[in-house]
């Protein structure tokens, strides 16, 4: 994976651009220290580093139209950063480029539980926005698992779901507005606590723009009302096919379950190992999760595991208490960990049609094969958002690099199988390489044409989403 | 009510077809089935009907692709004999606007169609996948896809959605749909005015009954519950004890669909003298909105998010509003050229609109008129 050279001409002029930023901001918001510095060199895609040249720790929407009036001013690159748990990279600066943290921007602007929304500051994360409403019976509905720390800057950012989205829908489900901070330094409010906005919806465009557009400094966010209860069943099965019929099968049912998770062999043995969860020994796993008062969970579950039955399920589990549901909860929860413990490995998350799950996940094993890494699934099958994680030895050399040859196979599979490359994690500098396998020239064009518009000399996040050689020309504008 | 100025027509009868009208013709007017069109152009008749014919419908996956000219009742036909349908609920506003013609799956899209369910499940932009264009160079762009979860790249498919016709000529959309419902509950509670309705609804929302309706005309508030009818009966049960007043239930499709479809089309302004005003706002804010206003006639739909009012005609709504914004649906073009028809916006969101018109239309040859 190759980053633009640094600009010397920005690194030359570090002092200057520091004694500016200083000027504007409180003493401690520019942080300029080597040591300091490595903290903001790369987010969860570990796997590629670099120092920036600074960072900066905003704490109002004025200081981050301040950071951006000089960067834009300056010429300088400007990496936007919300809790760096990308996966993507998203977040992943170049050595002339300035990191801008939100992390101090985060308060609670308003709750209105009568209109139902929220307003706060971005930098807050994604549970500390479902703790300040919790209180009064209400939630943000979605949940990425790295909802402990991800922040809603980079859920904005990158659009992001989680295993509820199913029926809650994601991030841009549940955006009513935005304060943004334009490339030059403009603040501009778009939509609002109304369940719509006028004119285009610049809303939907922004949401998932991974830092391409702006800086969303503040956001007002749809709250829900709690559930009553939810409980889940688990279900094992002898092969991957009948899984995936299965899950065909309660979708258009007219249940919505709030999440169906599909787990493969590789990832059951591996939580086994690891968690000790109790699961069957199958082929395939589904946990599926409905919602509601007790007696309408009951009856819910009921319904899922009648239709289950047509196909023969080796192993049913229905919860019978909160002690149940945290154990079958418990191996897919720790399927990630299960998998870091017995190497390095790299998450995917290509989307497929639900119907292509049986044939993709077939091919997906001939593959790992094929290229002699081992890859277990884990998923979102409900929606079919796959996550196949690819187990590499990241000290042995080559490995890396085989697992993300492999890796660009499985995401181009899941292209060709009519789906896209990411679901949720984002395209950053991990997938952008590969947009040219599902986007046409004249596609990126018009995707990179809304970019100019927003950004015209191309300063934020550049070198992310587009492949390098594409936006070449734009980026040098800067 | 006449809106375009018409001077000859275009009916390409596919995309290819789209893409040559467009590299030879000058200033268009973008048209589906001409049923829902509210803002004004001028130019020649770009007709997208010939465009027809679902592509792909797979019922297990909850999704299907459709030319964009496809008319809306196959669409609906086709989903009901798999018992799904679309879930955004399609207003239907021939008979508010007196107007004739076949809906399109298309101009659905481009006027971002949404009816009561959206207090529930969405708009219809939420439930957009995908979507091929024509943009004003002639040049086919295509933006998402038809998989629910996707985000690669920007999301030109929410932009498209509600954009009027204005940035290109939608050729293919792919969306997602939903199971039909087991039953449908409707509990009217009567005698309620604004605030009294707009309190029952915020408090009936902020409740975990999952309501896909939430509405209020003729002095009755109407709550709406889809599901099993084992659930229903239990949340109806606990609505009953939270109303603690008198509220009569409607059960069945064939009592309810009415009902909800009278709302959905605003039936209650058809065949009035009046223009026809779309308010959005906190439900909180409705009933003061409302009083400064002074509407011939009220409707709340989405728990009080969105308004409609019948107003006198040539009244400048917006000049007596000191919050949410307002869209003139039904009025004469006299009166639609003098107020505009879509709310005005900031001055920086109206110079980016402007840029990303003049990006994917340079010549400015669609809808010239639309949108300010």
């Amino acid at each position: 994976m190759d980053m633009p050279e640094p600009e010397p001409g920005t690194l030359v002029r570090k002092p200057e651009l520091v004694a500016r930023l200083r000027a504007v901001l409180p003493e401690d918001a520019v942080i300029d220290a080597p040591e300091e510095l490595k903290a903001y060199e790369c987010d969860a895609l570990a796997a590629y580093r670099c120092p920036p040249l600074l960072a900066v720790l905003p704490e109002t929407t004025g200081q981050v139209s301040e950071i951006m009036k000089i960067c834009h001013d300056m010429g300088v690159p400007v990496v936007p950063r919300g809790a760096g748990t990308s996966l993507a990279g998203g977040a992943l600066p170049t050595a002339d480029a300035v990191i801008l943290g939100v992390a101090r921007l985060r308060e609670v602007l308003e709750i209105n539980t009568a209109d139902r929304y929220i307003r706060v500051q971005t930098g807050m994360t994604n549970l500390s926005v479902t703790a300040a409403v919790e209180d009064e019976g209400f939630f943000y509905a979605p949940d990425p698992s790295s909802q402990l720390a991800c922040a809603i800057a980079g859920n904005i950012a990158m659009n992001s779901g989680g295993a509820h989205c199913l029926k809650y829908g994601v991030t841009t489900n549940n955006l009513l507005g935005v304060t943004m901070v334009m490339a030059d330094g403009e603040v501009v409010e778009i939509g609002g606590a109304e369940m719509d906005a006028p004119g285009l919806d610049l809303l939907g465009l922004i949401c998932g723009s991974e830092g391409q557009l702006g800086v969303v400094t503040e956001a007002t966010l749809r709250i829900l009302p709690k559930p009553e209860g939810a409980r889940p069943v688990l279900f094992g099965f002898d092969s991957n096919e009948v899984a995936g019929a299965c899950v065909a099968d309660i979708i258009r049912s007219g249940l919505i379950p709030v999440a169906i998770e599909f787990m493969d062999r590789p990832i059951i043995r591996a939580t086994e190992e690891f968690a000790g969860a109790g699961y069957p020994d199958c082929e395939a796993l589904l946990i599926v999760e409905v919602e509601g008062s007790e007696q309408e969970i009951a009856d819910q579950l009921a319904r899922i595991i009648a239709i289950a039955k047509r196909h023969n399920p080796v192993a049913i589990r229905e919860s019978q208490s909160a002690e149940e549901s945290t154990r079958i909860w418990l191996g897919r929860k720790s399927a990630f960990g299960a998998m870091g413990q017995m190497g390095d490995y790299i998450c995917l998350d290509g989307t497929i049609p639900v119907g292509e799950l049986p044939s993709v996940l077939n091919r997906i094993a001939d593959l790992a094969a094929e290229h002699g890494h081992m890859v277990g699934n884990v998923f979102h099958a409900g929606d079919g958002n796959m996550h196949p994680l690819i187990l590499y030895n990241a000290n042995e050399p080559g490995q890396l690099e085989s697992a993300e040859r492999l890796g660009a196979e499985i995401l181009k599979l899941c292209v060709d199988a009519g789906g896209c490359l990411t679901g949720e994690h984002g395209v950053g500098v991990e997938k952008r390489e590969l947009m040219t396998h599902q986007f046409a020239p004249a596609d990126l064009e018009a995707q990179m044409a809304v970019k100019d518009v927003f950004d015209s000399t191309w300063i934020l996040n550049p070198a992310k989403v587009f492949p390098l050689d594409v936006s070449a020309t734009r980026r040098a504008r800067a | 009510m006449s809106i375009l100025t018409a001077k000859e027509t275009l009916a390409p009868q596919s995309e290819a077809e789209v893409c040559a009208a467009i590299r030879s013709t000058g200033a268009c007017v973008i048209e589906g089935g001409g049923t829902r069109r509210i803002g004004l152009a001028e130019g020649e008749r770009l007709i997208t009907r010939g465009l027809s014919g679902v592509t792909l419908y797979e019922p297990g996956t909850l999704t299907f692709v459709a030319q964009a000219g496809t008319p809306l009742h196959e669409i609906d036909a086709l989903l009901a004999s798999e018992n799904q349908r679309l879930a955004f609920e399609v207003p239907d506003l021939r008979g508010l606007f007196g107007r004739q013609g076949d809906s399109t799956i298309g101009g659905v899209v481009a006027a971002n169609a949404s009816g009561p369910r959206r207090v529930a499940s969405g708009a219809c932009r939420d439930f957009c996948l995908g979507v091929r264009f024509v943009d004003g160079r002639g040049q086919v762009v295509k933006n998402g896809g038809r998989v629910m979860k996707n985000v690669t790249g920007l999301d030109l498919v929410k932009l498209m959605a509600g954009s009027h016709g204005t940035l290109g000529v939608l050729t293919e959309v792919s969306l997602k749909v939903q199971p039909l419902p087991e039953t449908v509950v409707t509990l009217v509670v009567p005698g309620c005015d604004a605030p009294g309705a707009v309190a029952i609804m915020s408090d009936m929302l902020g409740q975990p009954f999952d309501l896909t309706g939430a509405a209020w005309l003729g002095g009755k508030v109407m709550l709406r519950l889809e599901g099993f009818e084992t659930s229903l009966r239990y949340r109806v049960g606990r609505m009953r004890a939270r109303l603690r007043c008198a509220a009569e239930e409607i059960w069945g499709a064939e009592a309810c669909t009415p009902i909800w479809c009278g709302i959905r089309d605003v039936e209650a302004f058809n065949n009035r003298g009046g223009d026809v005003w779309r308010v959005s706002v906190k439900p909180s804010e409705a009933t003061g909105l409302i009083e400064a206003v002074q509407p011939e006639d009220v409707m709340f739909d989405w728990g009080g998010n969105r308004l409609w009012l019948l107003m006198k005609e040539g009244t400048d709504l917006r000049a007596k509003m000191t919050t949410g914004h307002a869209t003139l649906v039904r009025a004469s073009d006299e009166t639609k050229r003098r107020l505009g028809v879509f709310h005005p916006q900031s001055a920086v969101l109206a110079r980016i609109s402007a840029g990303l018109r003049h990006k994917f239309d340079p010549d400015g040859k669609f809808n010239q008129g639309m949108m300010g």
